[in-house]
């Protein structure tokens, strides 16, 4: 099985290009989050200056192959060095494939997330909202204690899934010459042909963190509904009865 | 490039500016609708199949399932693409040479490798919708067939059947929206679809932009009009049901 020493030999290379995949993978998500937040009020807002532009954003990074808009930002930027350089973006910056991935991803990931949360906000109980209004709060903070928390625990399970696809996602870097788990796949397999061991152990790779990641989110999944399962003494009924229906969110990916 | 040559870029229709490469649009677009359309009966076969093993009572039959949608659900398309694409070769190769005795060298062509494996992996998404959507279906319906004395088989296509394709169509759509930009995704294995060509086309004219750009809003004119066919087309699946 000269395969499998293929494998054991460059199981360094492989690490390194797993700790780009992850390095991708968190960045991206981490950003994008903090990026969906406005993008879903945006989409949210009553302005139509505001909610027309997010709007088409987010259905541009939606409607549109990743791949293409790898290749827009990474190749395309090449249209317009002399303005990029001009503006100081180029060198260190759209030059890098590195920086030009990262970019992609995060765009892409708030466009889905920011869709995701816009879902998730629409399906906070009016009930609560009019309560916090009641007791005097303001918008501000009417977003922050009511609105937002109680979103994200909606959200959290269509995001468990976009979060997984963005790390599956983070394969395609691969194709603008960046060295991430498939890349070294890739180049490995041209340099000892040996696709279908490699090929097998690079999806298991992946297919294990995957898993991994959705056992992690079900874990916070679980500890963000604390106060909806059944106390001591109390009967699954009554938790159930206690427990306010959230609404689902559908998502297309 | 100055702004004024931007603006007319993007100003005036036919774009001079495609250099005369405007005709790689129009067959990377017929490619990939080809390849996508062609994908459809194999997912749609594939999810029946899932759903039904996944439902059955057959031990063999539900790990089998389950192990289909568990791989594809963990493993990156691209990686997938590359998987399939390489070892459908390799084995038939193999298979080949080990029955002929001597050794073959095939080379599949890419339009079918490239069509099995997105089948394969939107078979597994479909999978779940159907599955969804005969969980979907109230149980009493099939009570009642077979309080008329249907038999199983008759009350599947007479009664379960034209339901589940209500519920669904939504979850099909989606996996449909999905696979059509999936296929840009093929352009890794040289399959001369909108993606591959517009690569091409943009490698020789020295404007990756303005053809990435052409070629993105194309891919959005798909979902436009692809989001607008399946509205009709569940306003059609549930043109019995009363509406709230």
């Amino acid at each position: 099985m000269g395969g499998i020493a293929v494998i054991y030999e460059n199981l360094d290379k492989f690490a390194y290009g797993l700790i780009l995949t992850m390095e991708l993978t968190l960045i991206s998500s981490v950003i994008g989050l903090l990026l969906a937040v406005p993008v879903a009020l945006g989409r949210l807002s009553h302005n139509p200056l505001i909610k027309w532009p997010v709007f088409g954003y987010m259905f541009y990074f939606r409607g549109t192959p990743l791949l293409v808009q790898l290749f827009l930002i990474y190749y395309g930027s090449g249209q317009f060095v002399s303005q990029l350089k001009a503006l100081g973006l180029w060198d260190g910056m759209f030059r890098e494939a590195y920086f030009c991935a990262l970019l992609t991803l995060t765009l892409n990931t708030a466009a889905y997330t920011g869709e995701i949360l816009r879902g998730a906000i629409l399906g906070v109980p009016h009930g609560e909202v009019e309560a916090a209004r009641a007791v005097g709060m303001s918008r501000f903070l009417l977003l922050r204690r009511v609105i937002l928390p109680r979103a994200f625990r909606i959200a959290l399970p269509a995001y468990t899934n976009e979060f997984v696809f963005l790390f599956q996602a983070t394969s395609l870097v691969s194709v603008i010459t960046l060295l991430d788990l498939t890349g070294i796949a890739r180049d490995l397999i041209s340099e000892t042909f040996r696709s279908m061991t490699i090929w097998i152990f690079t999806g298991a790779v992946y297919c294990a963190i995957s898993y991994f990641f959705f056992f992690l989110f079900r874990r916070i999944e679980w500890r963000w509904s604390g106060h909806l399962r059944a106390r001591p003494g109390m009967t699954v009924a009554k938790a159930k009865a206690a427990a306010p229906d959230e609404t689902p969110v559908v998502v297309t990916r | 490039m100055n702004e004024v040559t931007f603006c007319k870029l993007y100003g005036n229709i036919p774009l001079p500016q495609l250099q005369g490469y405007g005709w790689v649009f129009c067959e990377g677009l017929t490619t990939t609708l080809i390849v996508g359309v062609s994908c459809i009966p194999f997912v749609i076969l594939l999810g029946l199949l899932g759903a039904w093993g996944k439902l059955s009572g057959n031990r063999v039959a539900r790990i089998v399932a389950g192990a289909y949608t568990t791989v594809v659900r963990g493993v990156p398309e691209l990686v997938l693409i590359l998987l399939t694409y390489y070892g459908i070769t390799l084995i038939l190769q193999k298979t080949l040479t080990a029955i002929m005795g001597e050794q073959v060298l095939i080379d599949i062509d890419r339009f079918t490798a490239g069509t099995i494996t997105l089948g394969l992996i939107y078979g597994a998404f479909a999978t779940e919708v159907f599955r969804g959507a005969y969980l979907a279906v109230d149980r009493g319906q099939i009570e009642a067939a077979k309080a008329y004395g249907m038999n199983r088989h008759v009350a599947f296509v007479r009664v379960v059947m034209p339901q589940m394709l209500r519920f669904a169509l939504p979850g099909l759509g989606n996996v449909w929206l999905v696979l059509i930009k999936a296929t840009a995704l093929m352009s890794v294995i040289q399959l001369p679809e909108l993606m591959r060509m517009t690569d091409i086309a943009a490698r020789a004219v020295r404007m990756p932009f303005t053809f990435y750009f052409a070629a993105s809003l194309l891919y959005l004119s798909i979902t436009i009009v692809s989001i607008w066919l399946l509205h009709r087309g569940e306003r059609w699946a549930s043109r019995g049901v009363r509406r709230a």
